[in-house]
């Protein structure tokens, strides 16, 4: 190696020193601005791990100056939502159902916020537009034909505890197969049930099956098929099916009858959720109205008296930047 | 004549290659040999001159990283937090388990609420590092054409379930998810289910030998509401009992639903309080 620096002619650059096969190699130095940029990121990289979680340790990594977690970004972004609607989801969880139709601000909160909530958890089976799939016997939301009742209070809590699950407050009913039964016998039940909605049907065959109707099935139904709620037994006057009108399917289902199975959505959705999306699932068409109670309602009262019940709440702005009381987030 | 300079016989000037200092000096060209007090050919040099060597120091530098980034994260105690209610999974889960990884599930459905607020309020409590401690390998997924299914279980009932496997877009019409009828066609037998498990523990799922002795009766009992469940239910806390796909026959559609039903369900939140550090 020469001891002095050897100066390329050609391109007029210093060489390293190192030559192979008469080949040399150029020690051309590295633009100024790509240097001091490498430089930085190194600064950064010291300054990121003294700021941030970095270093794996023994029984847990550094935390770093900051503070920063992930899990606690989370926990303050649910919180800052939870807060900016924190007066409209506390009256909304104590409001009495009767009277939310009539607190139109604390209502149009509900039904929005019902809106998402059925979209991401009970569109998958009633469909995004709520009328189900009657060929699955998932039921229409639409409609004003409720097998357990159409109120507020009572979508509530079919909503909060569901349908045959594991629930020991879940709705439930049970319809005994018929299949025990002549197959003439059957036939002409299916018929008698067909004329009780005016539906095509044998009026011979139907006579013959009103009897056997009493004798069988009226003890849910009812003499004149309206159902009862009481029971979970459908309304079978009014031409809506759950799993079909027609004679075959009315046969199938008196021979194995399916019933279908609602998961419990209180745990899942905290009482304010489920009181929202009953509200959504009320206001779609269906819902029937319900008479408040003014003496045993206290929870009405509350809910008329607030006073700032705005939608869609500002965001960004908690109750506190509002100037509002403070308020504890819920749950 | 030789070209290697140990040999006796070796002359520089017989190796055109080779420009000794002194030459260089004569004749102006750079030299390319060292002196001779400076033979001792530096590590580096050496290095870049044999190829195994240099691959072979490169790896070294590389693992470096590794350990120090990858390598504590399998023995760091706060890795996988404790929590309530994780056990492994049932022989029956377990089945479902494959027959979701055979399938692909993965590639469209990721198992991996993320910590961020729209992902927790549509899916629930984010995914927790225990919570995929039994998976092996693990089905985080990183694509989502179809939603996480992290905690799918208890959402939707086993008739859903049935109709939306038969048949996706009867029940979801936008849905773009095959079919997946022949699910409930391929009946599954429990050969076998005891060396799953076994296999499960050799990677490190603590299933213990009573747990595998019984892996057969277990996933029978698991679909059988009316059989005898209690030893199931002892070993397996919290395991769902029902005819998943209302088929008389013991079927892949049953292992499926009842994988989907278990996923998500076992941690009990109530006694979680989330650790920041971790």
């Amino acid at each position: 190696m020469a001891d002095a620096p050897k100066i390329d002619e050609v391109t007029g650059t210093e060489t390293t020193g190192h030559s192979w096969d008469g080949i040399e190699e150029l020690n051309t130095p590295l633009p100024r601005w790509w240097l001091w940029t490498f430089y930085a990121t190194v600064v950064w990289g010291i300054i990121y791990m003294i700021l941030f979680p970095a270093w794996p340790l023994v029984s847990g990594a550094t935390t770093g100056l900051l503070g920063f977690s992930t899990r606690g970004e989370v926990a303050a972004e649910i919180e800052r939502v939870e807060l900016s609607n924190a007066e409209l989801t506390r009256s909304l969880t104590t409001v009495d159902l009767a009277a939310l139709p009539a607190n139109e601000d604390l209502h149009r909160f509900a039904v929005q916020a019902g809106r998402s909530i059925f979209a991401a958890n009970c569109s998958q089976c009633h469909g995004a537009g709520a009328a189900g799939v009657v060929a699955s016997g998932y039921p229409n939301l639409l409609d004003d034909d409720w097998l357990w009742g159409g109120t507020l209070e009572e979508i509530a809590y079919t909503v909060r505890h569901g349908i045959r699950n594991e629930d020991l407050d879940s709705r439930y009913s049970e319809m005994p197969p018929f299949d025990w039964m002549e197959d003439e016998e059957l036939d002409q039940v299916a018929h008698h049930v067909r004329s009780l909605s005016g539906l095509d049907h044998d009026a011979a065959a139907a006579d013959q099956g009103a009897a056997l109707f009493v004798d069988n099935c009226s003890s849910c139904h009812g003499e004149n098929g309206l159902g009862n709620r009481d029971l979970g037994a459908p309304n079978l006057a009014d031409a809506i099916w759950l799993r079909g009108g027609t004679h075959e399917a009315i046969l199938r289902q008196l021979n194995a009858p399916r019933h279908g199975v609602m998961p419990p959505w209180g745990e899942r959705l905290g009482e304010a959720e489920v009181r929202a999306v009953s509200a959504y699932v009320h206001g779609l068409g269906g819902g029937e109205a319900q008479i408040a109670d003014p003496a045993t309602d206290k929870g009405a009262e509350d809910a008329a008296a607030v006073p700032d019940a705005t939608y869609p709440a500002r965001a960004g702005e908690t109750p506190e930047e509002a100037g509002a009381d403070d308020v504890a987030p819920t749950e | 004549m030789s070209k290697d300079p140990k040999d006796p016989n070796y002359r520089p000037s017989d190796d055109p290659k080779v420009v000794t200092p002194n030459e260089a000096r004569a004749t102006g060209e750079l030299p390319n040999e060292l002196p001779h007090h400076a033979k001792t050919i530096t590590f580096h040099q050496r290095l870049e001159r044999n190829a195994t060597l240099l691959l072979a120091a490169s790896f070294a530098v590389v693992t470096v990283g590794g350990i120090v980034e990858i390598a504590p994260l399998f023995w760091l105690e706060n890795t996988i937090e404790e929590v309530e209610g994780m056990r492994p999974y049932s022989p029956l889960e377990l089945a479902g388990r494959d027959i979701y990884v055979r399938e692909g599930c993965y590639t469209c459905h990721s198992q991996m609420i993320r910590p961020m607020r729209d992902e927790t309020e549509r899916y629930g409590h984010y995914s927790l590092a225990a919570e995929s401690m039994y998976d092996h390998p693990f089905q985080w997924g990183s694509k989502r054409t179809g939603p996480d299914l992290a905690r799918v279980g208890g959402r939707y009932s086993d008739e859903w379930h049935v109709d939306h496997l038969m048949d996706p877009q009867s029940v979801v019409p936008e849905s773009v998810m095959p079919k997946y009828a022949f699910l409930a066609d391929a009946r599954i037998g429990t050969a076998g289910v005891d060396d799953l498990l076994a296999t499960h523990r050799f990677v490190g799922v603590p299933y213990t030998d009573e747990m595998i002795d019984e892996a057969r009766a277990d996933m029978r009992a698991q679909v059988d509401p009316m059989g005898d469940a209690d030893g199931l239910l002892e070993r397996y806390p919290g395991a769902q009992v029902r005819n998943f796909d209302g088929l008389a026959e013991l079927t892949e559609m049953d292992a499926l639903i009842a994988y989907l039903q278990m996923l998500g369900t076992l941690v009990d939140f109530s006694t979680f309080s989330p650790d920041d550090s971790r």
